[in-house]
């Protein structure tokens, strides 16, 4: 296996990932065991781009259940990818989606803080871990890479 | 390209250390479940544990079943004084004006959170058991207001009342006389309270009074002497008992988690023209509404000394102490209220009062910046009394103990104190950080924003979590009024009946007069006086 990064960029890089991962499974696992946990009260404090459509899923307890759920297993996915390195290029890009509707939600500047905060942080880290994937190097991505080069 | 095809070999041949690398991060998972185990689940059974070992209750609380009589006892309800609090008794009686109603379904289809919230609280209102049947205000808008609401009004239930017997009534006298009349609510000013309540009391009403219950010691008196040999069900608007944080208070202080509690400071802080009283002006800067020809003057000054008519005391009579007890009447009363709910410790032994008119210069008596020490030296404990109307930074109420501190609002948090000797051994042990509240209610901080666990506290702390969200929430004069209505039904006592009124009331007028007086005041026990 060809690794395009010295062991220094792929460790820091590795590590950045499964940190990464590690936060998003904690916040899916933390709201999968918490029952009284919803996104509708942050929805209700939506006030920037789309808040009405976030007020609505806020109010609309069928739709707002869907999102509660989508919320809790795409955290705990995306985490699982990231620790794993399985599918982890696909998990970052939706980890970075999230983080993103979570910024336009609710966006720091819209309460006299600075624009950049945790999450946007975050939002580029899981950039950079997809465009500098290391899964293929250290996780389960490694292994799957090899199967279908067998088969293919 | 024989290089390049063992390359590709290589790249497709799974050895040792692709295994090993493949499945290199796996173990981070066992880190992780060993880690959310010590830092959520232990950290939640040794909150469990420490709030059992203390003796706290962790369940949420639940309304007491209702003992309203469907089919029982129709209470036939009076109302003196429409103006301002007038209407928000009616709404908590179960009446809304119409106009208020649809309003609030418009404003609510518009997403108006506020204006949900308002409806909703309304809407989880049990119908009660009542039918206004007379409405007495001295003026004319105000009165049609109330004669609105008691026919037309809208009920929580959605239906209107349909109800074309309400009689307007000119006096107080001819409402309570009347036989279509069992029980009366008095919002009129403070002024008017004492003669009222001993009126009604004479003709056999129930009697729910807003606060301040009298301006006088001798007034006091002689309603509590009338009351008392009554047969009729007193309640006094000290609504605020009604907040679950009380009780829950309540619990905290008899479990002695405190340990012995010295000292209670609590405190008002506002600053608007409306929040001094100044309010005969509309935000345009008009002139509010009423007349000499639209309201009966010479009845609203009653046994007070004889003025023009005169728009500023009429919309802003708590200014004058002809009028009223200042601030010790109108804000310090809830809060001496507050600490006999929760301490019991009714009439202080002696109060000294001090203050100014330091920054509202238009007329008045009341002061705008005043404080006050109440000193229960026979419990061991004083209450420190301050309020500014001129700042509004936000001071709370703190109950303070020699083992932890305890403030209580709309919500309650218990902070252990660093040195607490109760705790020692808890704090030694790391089982107890002074740095962190050991208890809040209502339990209600979640993890709101989805993603971080730090903004979750910071939303908290910001106070922009909204409680009524997936819960009930209720109004607690709707709650005061409900159990008014209940024990005229039942029987039983009120939460605020005339003995409670009377201590609370006391303390009020000792508060006031030792302002006025400017010098301290004492408590004759035995002789039930002020000295």
């Amino acid at each position: 296996m060809s690794n395009k990064y010295s062991t220094v960029q792929t460790t820091t890089l590795t590590i950045l990932r499964l940190f990464v991962g590690y936060h998003f499974l904690y916040e899916g696992v933390d709201k999968l065991l918490d029952p009284k946990w919803t996104a509708g009260s942050f929805l209700f404090q939506a006030n920037w781009l789309f808040q009405d459509i976030f007020h609505f899923i806020a109010e609309t307890p069928s739709v707002l259940k869907v999102i509660d759920a989508m919320n809790i297993y795409g955290l705990i996915l995306i985490g699982l990818g990231l620790i794993l390195g399985l599918c982890s290029k696909t998990a970052a890009y939706f980890g970075a989606l999230l983080l993103l509707f979570y910024y336009i939600a609710i966006p720091p500047f819209m309460n006299y803080q600075l624009f950049i905060d945790k999450n946007i942080i975050e939002l580029l880290a899981l950039l950079i871990i997809a465009l500098f994937n290391t899964s293929e190097i250290i996780g389960l991505d490694r292994i799957v890479k090899m199967k279908r080069n067998k088969n293919g | 390209m024989d290089n390049e095809t063992n390359k590709n070999k290589s790249e497709t041949k799974l050895t040792r250390r692709d295994i090993l690398k493949g499945f290199g991060s796996v173990p981070i998972l066992g880190i992780f479940a060993y880690d959310f185990w010590k830092t959520k689940l232990l950290s939640k059974a040794k909150e469990k544990a420490l709030h059992v070992n203390l003796g706290i209750n962790d369940a949420p609380s639940i309304l007491p079943k209702t003992t309203l009589k469907k089919n029982g006892q129709l209470v036939r309800v009076g109302i003196a004084g429409v103006g301002r609090r007038g209407p928000y008794l009616l709404k908590a009686l179960g009446l809304v004006q119409k106009s208020w109603y649809d309003e609030h379904v418009k404003l609510a289809k518009q997403n108006d959170q506020a204006a949900i919230r308002r409806l909703q609280t309304f809407q989880n209102q049990e119908v009660l058991n009542i039918q206004v049947t007379g409405v007495c205000d001295v003026f004319d808008l105000h009165a049609d207001a109330g004669l609105d609401i008691a026919e037309n009004g809208i009920q929580p239930n959605g239906e209107p009342v349909n109800f074309k017997n309400v009689k307007r009534f000119r006096t107080f006298k001819e409402m309570v006389a009347s036989p279509d009349i069992d029980a009366v609510i008095i919002a009129t000013p403070d002024f008017h309270h004492a003669e009222m309540v001993i009126d009604a009391v004479k003709e056999g009403k129930h009697v729910y009074c807003e606060k301040g219950l009298t301006i006088t010691e001798d007034e006091l008196e002689e309603v509590y002497k009338t009351v008392k040999n009554s047969n009729i069900v007193f309640q006094l608007g000290h609504q605020n008992s009604k907040n679950e944080t009380f009780k829950k208070a309540k619990e905290i202080i008899e479990k002695g988690i405190l340990g012995k509690v010295t000292l209670v400071e609590t405190t008002t802080n506002r600053n608007t023209k409306h929040g001094a009283w100044v309010r005969h002006l509309n935000p345009d800067g008009s002139l509010k509404p009423g007349s000499a020809d639209s309201i009966d003057w010479n009845q609203w000054l009653g046994n007070t000394k004889k003025i023009p008519f005169n728009q500023e005391v009429y919309y802003g009579w708590p200014r004058w102490f002809e009028y009223d007890t200042g601030l010790g009447g109108q804000l310090f009363s809830h809060e001496i209220d507050a600490v006999n709910q929760i301490l019991g410790f009714g009439i202080p032994k002696k109060v000294v009062s001090s203050g100014g008119i330091y920054f509202h210069k238009e007329p008045r008596d009341m002061p705008d910046t005043f404080h006050s020490v109440l000193e229960f030296s026979d419990r061991e404990f004083s209450v420190i009394y301050s309020a500014s109307l001129a700042n509004s930074r936000f001071r709370g109420r703190v109950f303070m103990g020699s083992d932890a501190s305890m403030v209580v609002g709309n919500e309650l948090s218990v902070i252990v104190n660093g040195d607490s000797p109760q705790f020692k051994d808890k704090i030694e042990n790391g089982l107890i950080d002074p740095s962190i509240p050991l208890y809040t209610y209502p339990k209600q901080i979640q993890n709101i924003d989805g993603i971080t666990s730090a903004s979750e506290k910071y939303y908290a702390q910001r106070g922009l979590i909204d409680t009524s969200i997936g819960g009930k929430n209720l109004d607690v004069t709707y709650l005061h009024m409900k159990e008014w209505i209940e024990v005229i039904q039942n029987g039983g006592t009120t939460g605020c009946n005339i003995d409670k009124a009377f201590d609370d009331t006391m303390s009020v007028l000792m508060v006031h007069n030792s302002y006025v007086e400017n010098k301290p005041l004492e408590w004759d026990p035995i002789k039930r006086k002020i000295i």
